[in-house]
Order: C-alpha cells, then structure tokens, then sequence
C-alpha cells in the first residue's frame, strides 16, 4: 500500500485497477459500495412504502407503482444490499482470519462480484420500462399474468446476481478447506470464518433451487410453456415450495454471517475468550440444517394438509433452541467481562433484545394454527423486520463499524457513529413494533391503502414517523464515512487494542499479499495467545520467500457484459424476435471470454524476496 | 542426499498405488459402460416396465456410486469434508424430492 500511495497514479489507471481486480480486499470493498448503493435505493423505496401508508386512503403513489414499490424494496433488500454486503465482509475479512493471502479463486470472485452488480443493475433498469410488480416472492399464478417486462427483468436479473452469489459461496467453501494457515485447525478458526463456511454451504445448496424456479418461470414467461399454469395441468405451488426451500436458507445466509460478526465482537469488547466456542460452532450447524427442513412453514395456508403442517411447524420450533444457545452464549461472554462500549458494541448489544422479539414472534407464527390468523398481516411484516433489520443490519453496521479501521487504515467517527446508531435504533422499534398490532387488528400487508376509523390510523402514522428517524440515521452514517474519508483517525494495527484473531495482526489496511510471512496458528484467538505470552508479533511459520500472486483481468467484466446483453435480449425477444441478435451476440462475447480465459496461460506474478524485504512488514 | 532416497521410495510406493487405482478405475468404468449396454438392452427388448424401471433406477444408484467414490474420489484419505458436502447435498435433494413426491404429487 505504501507503494502505492507513495506515487500518485492517475484516474484512468486507478479506475482500471478497480476494474480488473482480483485482490479479496478489493472486491470486498466493490462488494460494501454496490451493496451499500442498492441499499439507499431500497431505502428509499421504503420510505416511499411509508410515506404512501402515512395516512389513510392517501394518493402519494398510485396503485400499480405501489405493487412496484413493495416487490423492489422486497427484492432489493435482500439480493442486492443484505447479502453483497455481507459477501463484501466476508471477502474482506474471512481470507485475513484464516491467514490466507487471497481466497482460492480469484477471478472467479471478480466474476462472482461483475456479475451481481449487473445483475443488479438490470433489475434496477426495470423502472423505466415498468418494474416487477408481484411481491418479492413472485408467486404464481399472478407473476405469470403480470403483463409488460417487469416480471422478466425480476427473473433475468435475479439469475445474474444469483449466480454470482452461487460462485462467491463456493469461493469461499474452497478457501476455508484448502488455505488456512498452518496450525490453523477447523476448531481454532475463528466465529465469522465459521459462520462464513456454513452460510456458503447454505448457498451452495439453496440457490441451486432458486435458478430451477426462475428457469421454470422463465419458460413459462418466455417459451410458452406451463409448469404453473393449471389449466394446462401445470401446479403454481411448485413455484412456492421452489422459491421457499431457496427462501428460508437465504435467511439463514442473511443472519449466520452477522452471527459471526456479534462473536468477533463481544469478546473483542469484552476482553474475554467467546463463550462456548464449541456450543456454537455446533449450534450454526444445527440452524444451518434445520434451515433446510422448514420452508413449507411460509406456506402453511396453501393447504398441505394438518401432518404436513405440523411437522414443518415442530420442525420450526426447534430453530429456536440453538439460536437460544447462541444468545445465553453471548451474554456469558459479556458476563464478567472488562467491557468497552462503542458504537461496534452498542450495535451488537441492540441486536440481542431485537432479534430475540423477532425470534418469538418467530415461534409465534410457526404455530401452523395460530398462523391461519398471521398470514399475510402486517405481523408477519413486524417479525421479518425485526429479524432482518435487527439481526442482519444491525449486524452489518456493527461489523462495518468494528471492521472499519482494519478495511481503510481510519476509525469511523465515534460521536456520529453514536447519532446514528441512536436515531436508527429508536425509529427501527417505532417503525416495526406497532406493525405487530396493526397486523394483530386485521391490517393485511401488501395493501395500497387502508380506510379511516378502524384503528390503524395512528399506528400507521407512528411507523411512518420511525421510519424518517431511520432514514435520519442512515444519512448520518453516510456523513461519517465521508468525514472519516477525510479527517478520520489513522488506526495501528491491532485497531481496538484487544483483537484476537489474525486480522488484527497485519497492517491497516493491509498490504496487498496480506502476509508478509504466513503467522504460525497456536491456538483458538492467536494473536490473543501470542499477547499473553508477551509477544508482540505471531510467530512466523514460514521463512520471508517469494510471494505467488494473481494477476488482474478485464475478462469477468467482459463476460459479464455479454450475459447483461444476452438477459436483454431474453426480456424483449417476446415481442420482436430481432432481439434473439442480442441473445447470441451476448452469449457469443461471454463464451469468447471464457474461451481466452481457457486457452492464454496466465500463471500470476511473483513479488521478490528483496522486494519484500525493502518494504519491511 | 537421504532426501531424494526418501522421496525415491515414497515413488515406487505411490506408483505402486497409482497403478491400483487405474486398475479401478478401469473396472468401474468398464462396469458402467456394462450397466448402460443392459439398461439399454432391456428397453430395446420390450421387458414390462414393471421391471424395467427398479432395474434401471438400481443400476442408476450403483453408477451414481461409481461415480462419486471411484471418479470423484470420495473414498479416499483428505477428501473428508468434500464428501460431507456432497453428502449433505445427496440428503437435502432426497429430501426435497420426497417432499415434492408426497406432499404435491401424490
């Protein structure tokens, strides 16, 4: 990095640095801007949400564009901002705490990142033509007989990124089996590694079934054929049980991660080991498993019948006891413990009662009973948000906020960090809390409006308050990293002082090959062993040699290019088979690319003993 | 050098294993080849489907296993948590598939 800084390059090569990289930090950070721009844009779809539900029977948006509004906020949120950003902490962190210099495959992770933000992107593009407008969950039969291309965009652009999160879960699986550093063993690597390798498993098994749903509904759109078309003996509950059993492990990707990071967080904090490694490593397992075995619980109105619905309900239920383990096991390690409050910490200590009010409304609505009454109300709005916003986001925020110093060498602000936490946290219960009720008083969701007197007038108007207070604090949180960006305090190594895992061993940020020498793992919280016995530095494992790296390429852009183009052509050769030019023009572009990729050697770059030694550490 | 008597004598040993290890492979693949001839077979020969579909399906399940333990090499040391993996994907296709079967179709 000094070397870098050191002479000044100009934009275009800068730009092209950014374009062709392979580097895991680097994607990461691609990864937290692009997720962090989807996540202003479903932001402000939800304040549109609000705004249009201030009060009753009002006209700020009209009918259709609120279907629109609803199905892309949905959306977005969760396959554009949650989980790239999630995948850019991964990418970032993950490889440093395993002691890898980069993750097993790089360009398949500089695809991975092209081809979700493209993906992306398409999605996006849909608002000049006419968005998705059947909910995020896109069921049939009305996502069949939604008329316009907004429905195609949904599935043109969610098989893009899709795939790109397919390749960056599989990365990730590869590089925690194969890279760790020596002595690093399964059982001393640390939460968020942990965490990271079962989310990607999670990944690997359950998108498979989303790109099968979309494929169907593809055809069905596209190719005039009738897999959930009735009357040609097709069955729209097969797109249910398809985009469920991919639906609920997606929300375990969405929440296993910002575990990991709440276990990297306490004990850093609290200055003491985590509690109960091994209870949670096993307890992740456990979710992970039982993740698989309860998608019908979104469905228990379809009519499976009463055997059907009990056993996904029980099978639900017993969700509740490993993540309950992983509770008591975060407050043990808080238990005791020297315990420094900051804005990483005051994230994780918010998310403790929120995500457990949104875990028993949880078991709530898996009574496959007390459900018939839940279904499709705003209760049900109420328990997703307080799991997804106040597990996952305020998991990502508490991460950024920790991680922060060692991604860009500057603390973020410690006092606007605060404002933001604050404001954000009170209007999240204000928003979410009364939607509890309004849905308990009969309020259905996914409605355009709602009549006067019948009690949800002041409920809706509080949400939509707490819903400005939340956006207040994001835009805070934009400020902060503007101001850190420009003014923020520079960060040593060992940023909080009482890191306990490899990252905090490098150097902020850290240099491009990560390890100047792989560290010698001795034990679960190495850098912490290695303090405890006086150490300042880790004990090398290997002698200062040449470093193998990878080079950059262009090669996952251009591909990615030539899948955006032959997506368009997909959406619009409905109507004008011209079109069909861009699907074999865009599939023949990907297709060159991957053939270059097969047939020019590229064997990476060597950085020199001396060179290394120049540098110093 | 000690070093390269070692390493001369890890060679001969891993030859020696390399050599059994193409003799299986062999064997299997051959046996698949076997097993498609007779799936194909008993269809061209207008055998009632009554048994030609569990025939079909067992010796599907034994190419699958071909495939995996010997191709794939699931069988062998270090491959340990590859094959959970695959394991664990084995049993959530299963399961979805019964599912789909009993709660769906049936």
């Amino acid at each position: 990095m000094g070397m870098t800084s050191a002479q000044k390059r100009g934009f275009g090569a800068t730009l092209w640095d950014w374009l062709t990289t392979v580097d895991h930090k680097k994607i990461g950070i691609l990864y937290l801007a692009g997720g962090g721009f989807f996540f202003l844009l479903g932001g402000l779809e939800a304040v549109i949400i609000r705004i249009q539900l201030m009060s009753p029977e009002n006209n700020f948006i009209s009918a259709g564009l609120y279907n629109e509004m609803i199905t892309m906020h949905g959306t977005t949120m969760i396959f554009l901002a949650a989980m790239p950003i999630l995948l850019g902490l991964m990418n970032f962190i993950m490889p440093l705490q395993i002691g890898a210099r980069d993750v097993a495959f790089p360009f398949l992770n500089s695809l991975g990142f092209w081809l979700f933000l493209f993906g992306g992107v398409l999605l996006n593009l849909s608002w000049f033509t006419g968005a998705p407008d059947a909910g995020w969950t896109n069921y049939a039969p009305l996502s069949i007989q939604s008329p316009g291309h907004g429905i195609d965009f949904y599935i043109m652009g969610l098989q893009l990124s899709g795939a790109g999160t397919l390749m960056g879960g599989i990365n990730f699986i590869v590089t925690i089996v194969l890279m760790r550093a020596p002595g690093m063993t399964y059982m001393r690597m640390p939460l968020f590694t942990w965490t990271t390798f079962v989310a990607s498993i999670l990944i690997l098994f359950a998108f498979p079934a989303l790109t099968v749903g979309l494929f169907l509904m593809m055809f069905d759109r596209m190719f005039g054929s009738a897999f959930f078309d009735a009357a040609l003996g097709g069955n729209a509950v097969i797109w249910q049980h398809l985009f469920w059993i991919f639906g609920h492990p997606e929300v375990y990707i969405l929440i296993l991660p910002v575990f990991g990071v709440f276990s990297e967080v306490f004990p850093t904090f609290a200055k003491k080991r985590l509690f109960g490694y091994t209870a949670m490593v096993f307890a992740t397992f456990l979710i992970a498993f039982l993740g698989f075995m309860v998608w019908a619980h979104h469905m228990f109105t379809v009519g499976l019948g009463p055997v059907a619905n009990s056993i996904f309900a029980v099978a639900t239920m017993a969700i509740a006891v490993p993540t309950g383990i992983k509770i008591f096991n975060w407050l043990f390690t808080l238990w005791g413990g020297s315990i420094k409050i900051n804005t990483a910490m005051l994230w994780s200590l918010a998310f403790i009662p929120s995500f457990t009010i949104g875990g028993m409304t949880g078991v709530m609505l898996a009574s496959a009973v007390a459900d018939y009454q839940y279904h499709d109300s705003y209760f049900v709005i109420g328990h997703f948000h307080y799991v997804i916003v106040g597990g996952t986001v305020f998991g990502i925020l508490a991460g950024l906020h920790y991680w922060w110093p060692k991604m860009f060498g500057k603390y973020l602000h410690e006092g606007l960090g605060q404002i933001s936490f604050w404001t954000f946290f009170v209007g999240f219960h204000l928003t979410f809390f009364i939607q509890h009720f309004l849905g308990l008083m009969g309020m259905p969701r996914r409605y355009w409006v709602f009549l006067e007197n019948q009690g949800l007038d002041t409920g809706n108007l509080i949400s939509s308050i707490g819903a400005f207070f939340m956006s207040f604090g994001v835009i805070v949180f934009l400020i902060n990293i503007i101001y850190t960006t420009i003014k923020g305090k520079k960060a040593p190594r060992d940023a909080w002082g009482s890191g306990r895992t490899l990252e905090w061993t490098i150097s902020s940020p850290p240099v491009h090959y990560n390890f100047k020498q792989l560290p010698l793992v001795r034990g679960l919280d190495p850098l912490w062993i290695e303090k405890t016995e006086g150490n300042e530095k880790m004990t090398p494992a290997e002698p200062v040699d040449e470093i193998h790296m990878p080079n950059g390429s262009i090669l996952p852009l251009i591909m990615t290019i030539g899948f955006t183009i032959a997506s368009y052509g997909f959406i619009y050769q409905t109507g004008n088979k011209y079109w069909l030019i861009a699907v074999y023009s865009g599939i023949a572009i990907a297709l060159i690319c991957m053939l270059t990729r097969s047939l020019k050697d590229d064997h990476g770059h060597h950085i020199s003993k001396e060179e290394l030694e120049r540098v110093g550490d | 050098m000690t070093d390269e008597m070692s390493t001369r004598k890890i060679n001969s040993f891993q030859k020696q294993k390399n050599k059994q290890e193409m003799q299986r492979m062999v064997v299997s693949f051959a046996l698949m080849i076997i097993f498609t001839l007779i799936a194909f077979a008993l269809v061209m020969l207008e055998v009632p489907s009554t048994y030609v579909i569990p025939i079909i399906l067992l010796l599907a399940f034994v190419q699958v296993g071909f495939q995996f333990f010997y191709f794939m090499h699931l069988k062998d040391k270090g491959h340990e948590v590859p094959s959970q993996i695959i394991y664990g994907g084995v049993f959530i296709t299963v399961m979805v598939a019964l599912t789909f079967t009993v709660i769906t179709w049936w």
